[in-house]
């Protein structure tokens, strides 16, 4: 029983760490009807800019509040830069050209920052700076709850309330609905489209940041390569909860987390990939717009 | 990843960032028979980026000093390295590029079992000798005559942490985590199970994880329900730390044990605090007073800066043995080298007296160090 308890708690913080990245994927995806797969780069980008950052201005001498503020906002900023110069440098040309040329170009981008990360910050893996500390918060028998496992699954479920409060009652938050909705008839009602998709470039982009220093922090092992894989099963959680919905974006998170943790706890590890991507197929196959999806899936 | 990665070499090519930070060096004078030519294939990038890159150091190290001191026979050797960014798909196609385009004589690496194995069978077909300075799956030699190795091997090594934790640590619950993924995680395991089962422990569960993950907290929970006293995973020093931190984190307090995939000064950067205390069986400690292993630790340091790893001890004594082989014969042709290597007898090394036995691997013994503070202790040294 208390193992059980266990492997739920551990699920559930999994899970929220797919669900931040998964909140990315979907507000572009929302906007863009494209799957921006230079996403996870960003996000490993953000961590290193928080490692970096920290080691300039020497934070892990005296961690704290104060630091980790520093290292996520050092995160964000650079995050939004590269966001904005991905958007403009890459997407924004072929913004009348079919889907399929922008998916690959995001491809593109995304190992073009995989391997130039591999030459600018090295290929072996870092230790992220420790600016907060972790320690257990609640102890009841075998049960461990840490503090970032509930800091983590507290932003995920609290960016997602922002995000739905932005974009349903704000005038910003309204012109991007319109334009997801359809970006012609958004330009006649005087919608600057072009900035519109802006905003939700930096949206995305600042979450990766986020993102980057929480996951940073609880698995401290940062590389250039860090992004793909868990950028690939955040994809998958956005897509299974519905892809461009925010709330279905953490229930794929919550769900693939916790399907996860089970299947290595009582099967093997060895079906944990085949797990999720085997979601992926299902959920593509019979439900395509996901958990709590209402758009049409395009297909990729 | 498999759509990602099947864009990766094409894009690698269109746009012209080859992930590798030492290009190949290809002298214009192929056929000049005024040097020797020596491949070298390893991790210089990727996750594993340590093994290659401390490998690559005691490769040169050995060979810069050759050079200086007048080279063999009045012949330069030049080393031409390949990265393979820990990719066995790579590995195979480097080595054949080392062999058909540059012409080289003789090839050291790799570190990692799984990418050796995936090198091997074209150094063979094309009768190039191939020496790995740290291999230990015993398959990787078994693939034919023209591969050697300068270390032991997994079932002893395997055997050799079992007979430590039941003997020395009198360990009676063990459980294990190991990488499914991974040629030399999965034979380690595997003999050290036998060996402690044989001297009456009990191996009392056993988990499994894939290279690159992130979260073992499921593992974990699994093996803290069958409270062991010791932790044996046989995985390399990425994985390790992360392990070790979050085996912690859930409260368990057993042992870690492990294996020479742990020995890269990142292991205390990720692992410290939650990785002390813990034993891994290795090639050779700085504490050890031969000789020829100080002296290597001396020069190393002169010339990189920093203290050697076990990985950088091994690369060494491979090109060591290699130079002693082309030393001894007139011209270097593979198959003189090939002889000349499998009659290696105490040759002295850093890593210890090297005999190639019939099977080309080292007969060796193993040290067991322990992790304390930023350091690797010597505990002892046990034999076959």
């Amino acid at each position: 029983m208390e193992e059980l308890v266990q492997h739920i708690i551990n699920g559930l913080n999994l899970g929220a760490i797919y669900a931040l990245v998964a909140l990315g994927y979907t507000m572009v995806y929302g906007v863009l009807q494209l799957i921006n797969f230079a996403h996870s780069e960003v996000y490993m980008v953000g961590a290193f800019s928080a490692y970096y950052g920290a080691h300039f201005l020497r934070l892990q001498a005296n961690p704290g509040w104060m630091a980790f503020a520093t290292v996520i906002g050092l995160s964000v900023l650079v995050c939004l830069a590269l966001g904005f110069l991905i958007e403009r440098l890459a997407y924004r040309p072929l913004r009348g050209a079919p889907k399929t040329n922008v998916l690959i170009t995001a491809i593109g981008v995304s190992l073009f920052l995989q391997f130039s990360g591999q030459v600018v910050f090295g290929a072996d893996p870092k230790l992220f700076p420790q600016v907060l500390e972790d320690y257990p918060l609640m102890r009841i028998g075998e049960i461990q709850i840490q503090f970032f496992d509930v800091t983590i699954l507290g932003t995920a479920l609290l960016t997602m309330a922002l995000l739905q409060y932005f974009i349903q009652y704000t005038k910003t938050g309204m012109a991007i609905r319109a334009v997801s909705f359809s970006s012609r008839s958004a330009v006649l009602m005087g919608i600057n489209v072009n900035r519109i998709i802006m905003v939700t470039f930096f949206l995305g982009s600042s979450l990766a940041g986020v993102a980057a220093v929480l996951v940073g922090l609880k698995y401290p092992k940062i590389e250039p390569l860090m992004g793909t894989l868990i950028g690939l099963k955040a994809f998958v959680a956005a897509v299974l909860g519905g892809i461009g919905s925010l709330p279905g974006a953490v229930l794929g998170g919550l769900v693939m987390g916790l399907s996860e943790e089970m299947v290595v706890a009582y099967l093997s590890s060895t079906y944990r990939d085949a797990l999720a991507f085997g979601l992926l197929i299902f959920i593509l196959l019979f439900r395509p717009s996901g958990i709590v999806g209402k758009i049409k899936v395009e297909k990729v | 990843m498999g759509v990602v990665s099947r864009f990766v070499p094409l894009l690698v090519l269109a746009l012209g960032i080859n992930g590798c930070t030492k290009k190949a060096e290809i002298s214009a004078s192929a056929t000049d028979s005024k040097e020797i030519r020596i491949g070298q294939f390893g991790s210089m990038t990727g996750g594993e980026a340590t093994f290659g890159q401390s490998t690559d150091k005691g490769i040169r190290l050995a060979i810069d000093t050759k050079n200086s001191a007048g080279g063999i026979n009045g012949k330069k050797i030049v080393l031409i390295t390949e990265d393979n960014q820990g990719k066995p798909e790579e590995a195979a196609a480097v080595v054949k590029k080392l062999i058909t385009q540059d012409k080289v004589v003789a090839i050291l690496g790799e570190v990692a079992s799984t990418r050796s194995l995936a090198a091997a069978p074209i150094a063979q077909q094309f009768k190039i000798p191939m020496i790995s300075p740290s291999s230990t799956n015993p398959k990787v030699t078994q693939v034919g005559d023209y591969i050697f190795r300068v270390c032991f091997i997994d079932p002893f090594q395997g055997s050799v942490m079992a007979k430590f934790s039941r003997d020395n640590l009198k360990l009676k619950k063990v459980a294990i985590l190991k990488d499914m993924k991974s040629d030399y995680s999965l034979g380690l395991a595997e003999f050290f199970t036998k060996k402690f089962k044989d001297m009456g422990g009990e191996i009392v569960s056993e988990q499994s994880f894939q290279a690159g993950d992130q979260d073992f907290k499921a593992q974990l929970t699994q093996i803290r329900a069958s409270s062991p006293e010791a932790i044996f995973i046989p995985a390399y020093y990425t994985e390790v730390g992360l392990i070790a931190r979050q085996a912690r984190q859930l409260g368990l307090k057993a042992i870690l044990l492990g294996g020479d995939g742990w020995d890269s000064p990142k292991l205390f950067e990720i692992g410290q605090p939650a990785i002390e205390g813990a034993y891994f069986s290795n090639h050779y400690t700085t504490e050890s007073n031969n000789p020829a292993t100080q002296d290597f630790i001396k020069r190393y340091r002169e010339k990189f800066g920093e203290v050697p790893d076990g990985l950088a001890a091994a690369g060494y004594d491979a090109a060591q043995i290699l130079i002693r082989a082309l030393e001894k014969i007139p011209h270097a042709v593979p198959e003189a080298i090939r002889a000349e290597l499998a009659s290696t007898k105490d040759f002295d090394g850093a890593t210890g007296k090297i005999t190639i036995n019939a099977d080309r691997n080292a007969d060796k013994d193993a040290f067991i160090v322990k992790v304390q503070g930023n350091v690797l202790k010597f505990v002892t040294l046990l034999g076959p």
